[in-house]
This record gives structure tokens, sequence and C-alpha cells, in this order.
């Protein structure tokens, strides 16, 4: 599981990326739930979230994200061996 | 730069009270979020952009293809967006024997893909060149085997320069200049690339939509014209009033070198057409003299068009240079190392471009270039002549100023002027300039070209075209009159319009001496004119009466026997 911190650093990045005050996702949260979660926002919030916790996610893993949790496993990950 | 998630916002704003362009791109890689890029940028310059993104990867499906996507849209601009890595694929397939022959083959595709764009509509095209990839197979060595991708992609390259050469409405949006700039890794993000086939990263989207708005922007005719420089600190190191001319840093002197470069491209700038012009507080005496006499100054004073050094605010000079050279705000640079100065002006003049100079001087110039601030999208002739008048018209009005009035300062113009009929070398320019000219235009009647030379030929008209120049320079053809003989004896103006650059000069007066010279000559006993009032010609709604002519009826008249030479300065060259 993540942890909370992460999880509200990365609410925050969908707020401002999505440019939607409204949004409050949690680890279940998927793209399905999210009216502005598209395939090219998508981009954007990987390119946001790599920068804000300055990490890089592989090809392999943007596409394998099923849901909120899972990317934030993976940046807790990354976060833990910098 | 502007962010990516910034211009995404600019592109959602309400721009419908901005100039309106239709831009369709057609991207061999992914290009939605390009499009969306150029749109948020498109706002920053002043305009409004109707997208129209045709396909993916469908190129040569929307070129080819009469009722495509592209084909049935009205785009002012066409941007092509091929892509390396196809090109790549398609390279790899070939035989070495075609892979020699590749870029020529390839070039001669772009050029049917231009040649049927262009003969399809007046749309202008963008053309971005291809980002330069060693694919390493061959390594430095590539640079010597004519069959490696290396060297084909740098033939395409250089071959689509020369492509677009013979065509006015091609354009490169030259990715290579950005790619050394930038480098590869920063402009692919691979994953990217990988998984959504998207050639160009996030953070490289907005320099790259930047650099296809400079192109639509110029264009469109928004160009700087004038580079203003303080001089202390940016033009040369210290401060001239303290240092003296001996302390002033340039050539080898401390940083010296910083400052060198930054004038000599200064002086290219200034071989190219922009105007120089200097803002410094100063006494123009001490600001003046490293111009004249320090050896390695490369900026001369007749590099200069207007030279303001006092001690007024650097708005209020800034204002009077605009006021000298008559060019808009928004073509205007003004380079100043004090961010003080910078604030002011920036504040205070809105429109002109104030770059923020990085602290250390040695940053300057690689900074400045960065900028691209001086796009341009021709480069003529014309253009260097153009500067030219802008330079004459500069020294014309500095030199104004040192006379008490009006007659004094015409009068040491020495102005010239050459009066003929129409021939075959001013024809053209004649029926341009009835074509062209506005404001002071009587009749506002316009000719072609063989309307004119049948004018011309025709014994029932008498044609006047007017060249005048003075002490410096040459203004060319600038007033044009045509004169109509009809029944008892009256000669009727059927054409009088002049180019508003020479107004104030008394023209006026010397033209109505020379028709009423033709006048005399065959006899006539009365000179008719008329005002046609049009939108843009209100500045000659008096012209007659200013003149003497009595009114009658819709006409003016003016008695041919009773004329008496009007007063003018301009001396007649030959007729």
């Amino acid at each position: 599981m993540s942890t909370s911190e992460t999880i509200k650093q990365v609410n925050s990045i969908f707020v401002n990326v999505l440019d939607n005050p409204d949004i409050i996702i949690n680890d279940k949260t998927t793209s399905a739930d999210i009216e502005e979660w598209d395939s090219l926002n998508h981009i954007q919030l990987v390119v946001a979230i790599e920068k804000h916790f300055n990490i890089r996610f592989t090809a392999a893993e943007i596409v394998n994200f099923s849901n909120v949790g899972e990317m934030c496993e993976a940046i807790d990950l990354k976060i833990a061996k910098v | 730069m502007l962010s990516f998630n910034q211009l995404k916002r600019n592109s959602k704003k309400d721009a419908s009270h901005l100039k309106k362009l239709k831009v369709s791109i057609l991207a061999e890689n992914s290009g939605q979020l390009l499009t969306l890029a150029i749109k948020g940028y498109g706002v920053e310059f002043g305009f409004d952009l109707e997208m129209n993104e045709c396909g993916y990867n469908e190129l040569n499906l929307q070129v080819f293809e009469p009722k495509s996507q592209l084909n049935e849209y009205d785009s002012d601009y066409i941007v092509i967006v091929p892509s390396v890595q196809k090109l790549m694929k398609e390279f790899y397939s070939k035989t070495t024997a075609e892979k020699e022959a590749f870029a020529t083959n390839h070039i001669n595709h772009i050029s049917h893909i231009i040649q049927t764009l262009t003969e399809k509509s007046s749309a202008k095209i963008i053309l971005f060149n291809y980002l330069e990839i060693n694919d390493s197979v061959f390594g430095n060595y590539a640079t010597k085997v004519e069959s490696s991708f290396l060297f084909q992609i740098r033939k395409i390259n250089f071959e689509i320069m020369k492509l677009v050469q013979r065509n006015q409405n091609v354009f490169i949006n030259d990715l290579i200049s950005l790619q050394s700039h930038f480098g590869l890794p920063f402009i692919i993000d691979n994953k990217f690339y990988i998984n959504s086939d998207m050639t160009f990263s996030l953070d490289f989207l907005p320099y790259l939509a930047k650099n296809v708005m400079d192109v639509i922007s110029s264009v469109n005719g928004k160009m700087k014209k004038c580079l203003i420089l303080d001089l202390d600190n940016t033009v040369w190191g210290g401060i001239i009033g303290d240092d003296g001319m001996e302390g002033i840093q340039i050539g080898d002197l401390g940083i010296g070198k910083a400052f060198t470069e930054l004038q000599l491209w200064a002086k290219q700038l200034k071989e190219r057409g922009i105007i120089l012009a200097i803002c410094s507080k100063n006494s123009e005496d001490i600001a003046k003299e490293p111009f004249k006499n320090h050896e390695d100054m490369i900026l001369r004073l007749e590099d200069i068009s207007v030279f303001m050094a006092n001690w007024e605010t650097k708005v209020d000079n800034i204002r009077n240079i605009q006021s000298i050279l008559n060019i808009g705000f928004d073509s205007m640079v003004f380079i100043d190392d004090n961010p003080f100065e910078r604030n002011l002006v920036s504040q205070n003049i809105e429109g002109i471009t104030v770059p923020d100079l990085p602290e250390d001087p040695s940053d300057y110039l690689p900074y400045l270039r960065t900028l691209n601030l001086f796009e341009t999208s021709s480069f003529t002739q014309e253009d260097m002549d153009r500067t030219n008048l802008y330079q004459e018209e500069a020294k014309r009005l500095v030199y104004k100023k040192s006379f008490n009035n009006e007659g004094e300062y015409l009068s040491q113009l020495n102005m010239m002027c050459d009066v003929e009929g129409f021939n075959k070398f001013n024809i053209p320019r004649v029926s341009q300039l009835t074509q062209r000219s506005n404001q002071f235009n009587l009749r506002t009647t316009r000719y072609t070209d063989s309307e004119i030379e049948h004018i011309a030929n025709s014994s029932e008209y008498i044609t006047l075209a007017f060249r005048l120049k003075d002490n410096f320079g040459e203004h060319g053809l600038i007033s044009v009159v045509i004169l109509k003989k009809e029944p008892s004896n009256v000669l009727f103006i059927d054409t009088w319009l002049m180019s508003c650059r020479v107004l104030k000069r008394g023209m006026e007066n010397f033209t109505l001496n020379s028709i009423m010279n033709c006048a005399k000559e065959i006899k006539a006993e009365k000179v008719v004119g008329e005002y046609i009032g049009s939108a843009k010609n209100g500045i000659v709604k008096n012209h007659y009466h200013d003149l003497g002519f009595v009114k009658n009826g819709d006409k003016f008249e003016l008695d041919v026997e009773n004329f008496e030479e009007k007063k003018t300065y301009i001396n007649k060259s030959k007729y």
C-alpha cells in the first residue's frame, strides 16, 4: 500500500494537470473514474509526477498501471531507492 | 518558457477577439499534443488559431486524395511534421544502391507534395526538417559512407533548404537548430515514443510550438525592425563617463570579448536590414567618442540611425526614437543591462520587447540568440533598401531639429526632383502607386499596367512622374499626375497622388507649378481638379482649396493666365 503522503501529493498533481479542483483520488481510482483522465492527459500526469518526485518511469510501467494505488506504489519504490 | 500546461490552458481560452488563422497539421507521428501546444502559443502571439489536425500518419493520403480532410479545409497554413523514425525504417528496407539514392528520391517526393499543395491552395506551408539521428551503424565513419543513414538524412536536410528557396509559399521550421541547442535526450521522451508514437517530449513542445509561431507570426507581418541598445555595460563594459574611453572594456581589455561579440551580432543585424538605435543616459559627446575614435569598436556612428544620449528618461527617448522612425513599438527590441530601466520601459511602452538579460555579460549574446527575436519571412534587396529609407529619414529628422523653422530646414535639404512622362521604365511603379496609394490620392482611380501604357501613348493625356532626392538619399518615384485635355481649353487633373513618405516637403507646390507649366505649353485656359472622398483620403480634402483653386460645383478651377508660381524648396533636375 502506498503511503498517504504520496497519494496526497499525487492528488494535487491530478487537480493541477486536469484543471479540476474537485478531483479526489484513492488507491482504487482508475482512469474510468475520472472523466478528464484520457490517454493524452495520462502523458501529462506521468511527466508531472516524474518531475515532482524526481523519478523516471519506464515505458512498461506507464502502460501497466491499472489504478492509482499501483502508480503510487511504484513512486514509493523509486523514492526509496534514491 | 511557458509550460505545456500553461499552453493547454491558453488553448481553452476564448480568443475570438484575436486574428483568426486556420492551421492544418499533417503529422506522421502522434500530433495531438503538438497541435494543442501550437494553438496555445498562438494566443501568446495574438492569434486565434483554428486547428485542423489531419489524421495520423496519413501524409500522402491527405495531400493526394482530393476529398481528404486537408483538401476539404480552407487552410491559411499547412504544417507538415514528418517522422525521422519512419523515414529510418523505410531507409533500412533498401538495398545499398537504393540507400545511396535515398535522399534524392525522397526530395523528389517532398517536392511533389509541395507542388501538389501549392497548386491547389494558396496556403503557406511550414515544413519541419528532420532530426539528425546518427544510428551508430558506422559511427563517425558514417560521414564518409554515402549509404549511411546519417549521410542521407543530412543530405535531405540540405536539399530541403535548396528546394524551398524557389518557393515563396514554403517555410522551414528548423528543427535542426533546436536539436543542436537542446539535444535529442531532451527532445524525445523515449517511453512516450514507444507507447504513444509521440516524438516530442512534453518539455520540448513549448519551444517547438514557439518556433512554429515565430514563422507564422513573421509571415503575417509581425517582425522586429529596430534594435535599441543601451551603452554602459551593454555595448561595452564599464561606464564611459567614469572610466573614460581608454577604460571601457571592449576588444582585449577585461571581459571586452563579450561586448565585442554582441556588437558584431548587432552589426550583422544592421546589414540584414534591422535599424540600430542608441538610448543611453550619458552626455552625447562623451557617449559618441568611442564610436568615432576607439579602434576596437565594431559599431560606428554610421551604423546607428538614431543616437539618443542625454539625461531624459529612457521611456521618453524611446518614444522619440519611435516618432523619428515612425514604426510600431511592437517592432522594437530594447536591450539594457539594468533591470530597473528595463522594467520602466516595459511598464510604460506597450508592445516593446525587452529581454531580461542575464547578469553575466558573457551570457548576453548566447541568451539573445535563443530568443529568436528577428525572425523574418523575406530577405530581398528591396528590404535592404527600405531600411536605408528609414535610416535616411531618421537622419533627416535629427537634422531638422537643428533648424529653427521649416523653411530653413527645407532649403538646406537640397531637394532635387526629376519630372518625366510615363515610359516603359516607370510604368510598373506608376501603376503600382495608383493601386496602392490611399491617403494622398485625390480621386483614387486605380490603373493597371496596360491602362497606364495606353494613357502614356495617347495624345489626349499629359503624364507626369516625379522622382525626389535630397542630401540624405533617394526617395524614388513618389508622385504621379495624369492630365486630360478636355474641350474648351480645359486641362482636367484625372490623377494626382503622392507617397506619404514625402509629406510636408512642399512637394504639392512643386507639382502644381509643373502642372501649370504643362497647361501653359498647350495653351489651356483652366486647370480643373476634383476631390472624390474615400475612407482614407481625408488628408487631401482641402487640397485644391489650399492651393488657391476656386470651387465651381463639384470641381475646383484654377486660371492659367493669372497663376503665380508657388514657392518651393525643390529644384527641378530635368524635364
